[in-house]
């Protein structure tokens, strides 16, 4: 298991680059969710803005 | 109307590519994550040590696949600009601008991994050779299609600004592809080849081909998930966003409209 | 010369930019001394040991230019805007590739030709030997035009924005980072000792490339702008 970490001496720069490429994924996963929900979150706003404005 | 064109400008509707996208993304993302592990499996595990390179060469394993969707993005990006310069069709305006994060993103990691393959290998963490610098201004590309694209406050006219802004660069995708063959490079020539043997072991590249389609699977999930945002924002006034986000409402607040 | 045809538009335009620019000849130098700023900073930063600033000479002078020239670029089009001469000129019914041409190259003589005349000043102020001073202005004689060409795309994209300076240099700059390589390439090239005639030739084809296509690709980046 230690031999599989170590990778002959370049674990640091493999674990490293594939750590990278999963966190950047990662975030190009989770970033469309929250821009999803404050986009609808802003519609709601603007929705209720426009009521109170009718309501008088 | 013949089917075909029927069902081609439906697609293009913005409520239906919301649900048709919101149908189709998931499984994408699921089958990209499967495809992915098995070829990190195969990557790190099962296939063998480099006789020249040892482990080291194990980047190679999301290198070249993220290498070549940077590429891959910016022509899907450039062809959505082109027919939205062209036919003004507003499904490709959001397409493409959806595309250019996730371009930045890859090749933003095989600049990082690039890098990080090079230290050991080259005994520096960067050169300025035709090949990575060719991929940085790649990258400078990408920043500035999104930087003009959040500039300008009109949604329509700043995508149709930074599609333009995608074709002018569009210029720099074959020179990061041939820069290896045109200059003498530190970077290695190409190995794998589509057409042709490749120079690359069989244990070594079916952990490769595997990554690469699972990086292209991710990536179209990616733009459809940024795209269904991408068309709430457009559409944020018309009555089918409205729903959507008065359906998504948390209990306790919004009432219904009337 | 017949009032309304092409030819009379295009004269007009090149005779009212001149003048507009003559009225504000001192600005003309602003180019000139952000230029020579740039260049006397490099020996106050490494030392002026003749050696070290005689290896970046030609790479430092480029970017001199280069630099001054991006931040000469915003001029291209802002007056017009502001004043609503640039809507009157996507309007008129002469070819607009062709009248963005002739502003262009006005903008060239009024701002890349001072620098150019400059060059060797500061070439000098940085030890370049003088064998290579010669392909040093063949190479930014190229150069400069292609860079004022690829900038007006740019520009014309970014018009009218308020604070687009570093918006302009983000998109300009991988557009210049051909240019730069081969230019100064082909100087780097000259003092090894090396052939240089091939990235001459090169930034030629570009600039022949830029002559036709840039004018064109301005106009529809305006139309996109105004829109």
């Amino acid at each position: 298991m230690a031999d599989f970490f170590a990778m002959g001496g370049y674990g640091a720069y493999i674990w490293v680059s594939y750590a990278v490429f999963l966190i950047v994924l990662a975030i190009d996963a989770i970033a469309p969710r929250l821009g999803r929900k404050r986009v609808l979150a802003e519609i709601r706003g603007k929705l209720k803005r426009q009521q109170t404005r009718k309501t008088p | 109307m013949n089917p075909f064109l029927l069902w081609f400008h439906k697609i293009g509707s913005p409520p239906t590519f919301y649900r048709i996208a919101g149908r189709i993304a998931p499984w994408c993302l699921g089958i990209g994550f499967v495809l992915g592990a098995i070829a990190l499996y195969g990557g790190l595990v099962v296939a063998p040590r480099d006789y020249q390179q040892g482990d080291a060469y194990r980047i190679i394993f999301v290198h070249v696949p993220c290498a070549w969707m940077s590429l891959f993005a910016y022509g899907f990006m450039a062809v959505n600009a082109f027919i939205a310069l062209v036919w003004r069709i507003k499904l490709s305006e959001i397409l493409a601008m959806a595309s250019a994060p996730i371009g930045a993103a890859f090749t933003f990691i095989t600049l990082v991994t690039g890098s990080l393959w090079g230290k050991p290998m080259w005994g520096t963490y960067w050169t300025w050779d035709a090949r990575l610098t060719s991929e940085l201004v790649l990258l400078f590309l990408y920043f500035g299609v999104i930087g003009l694209y959040y500039a300008i406050d009109d949604r329509r006219k700043a995508a149709r600004a930074a599609a333009f802004l995608a074709l002018i660069g569009i210029v720099n995708v074959p020179i990061v592809h041939f820069s290896v063959n045109w200059w003498n490079t530190l970077h290695q020539g190409s190995t794998v080849r589509l057409l042709g043997p490749s120079k690359i072991s069989g244990d070594m590249v079916w952990p490769l081909l595997t990554m690469a389609l699972a990086t292209h699977i991710w990536f179209f999930a990616s733009v459809l998930a940024r795209s269904r945002v991408g068309l709430l924002e457009l559409d944020s006034g018309k009555d089918w966003a409205r729903d959507i986000a008065l359906a998504d409402a948390p209990r306790d607040t919004v009432t219904a409209h009337g | 010369m017949k009032p309304g045809t092409t030819f009379a538009a295009c004269s007009a335009l090149i005779r009212r930019d001149l003048t507009l620019v003559w009225r504000r000849r001192g600005d003309t130098l602003n180019p000139i001394l952000f230029a020579l700023i740039v260049v006397a900073l490099f020996p106050l930063a490494l030392g002026p040991e003749p050696e070290n600033l005689r290896r970046i000479a030609a790479g430092v002078v480029f970017v001199a230019l280069l630099l001054s020239g991006l931040l000469a670029l915003d001029t291209l089009f802002r007056g017009d805007y502001e004043d609503g001469s640039l809507e009157q000129l996507v309007l008129s019914p002469h070819p607009l590739a062709l009248l963005l041409f002739c502003k262009i190259a006005v903008h060239w003589l009024t701002t890349a030709l001072p620098l150019l005349i400059v060059a060797p000043l500061l070439a000098e102020m940085l030890n370049l030997p003088h064998a290579i001073l010669p392909v040093l202005m063949a190479s930014l004689a190229l150069a400069t035009p292609l860079l004022s060409l690829i900038g007006a795309v740019c520009v014309a994209l970014t018009v009218g924005m308020r604070r687009s300076g570093m918006l302009l240099a983000l998109l300009v700059l991988p557009l210049y980072v051909p240019v730069l390589i081969f230019g100064a390439g082909a100087c780097n090239a000259a003092s090894a000792g090396l052939a240089f005639v091939a990235p001459l030739l090169w930034l030629s084809a570009g600039l022949v490339l830029a002559l036709v296509l840039a004018p064109l690709a301005c106009a529809a980046a305006l139309k996109i702008s105004l829109s």
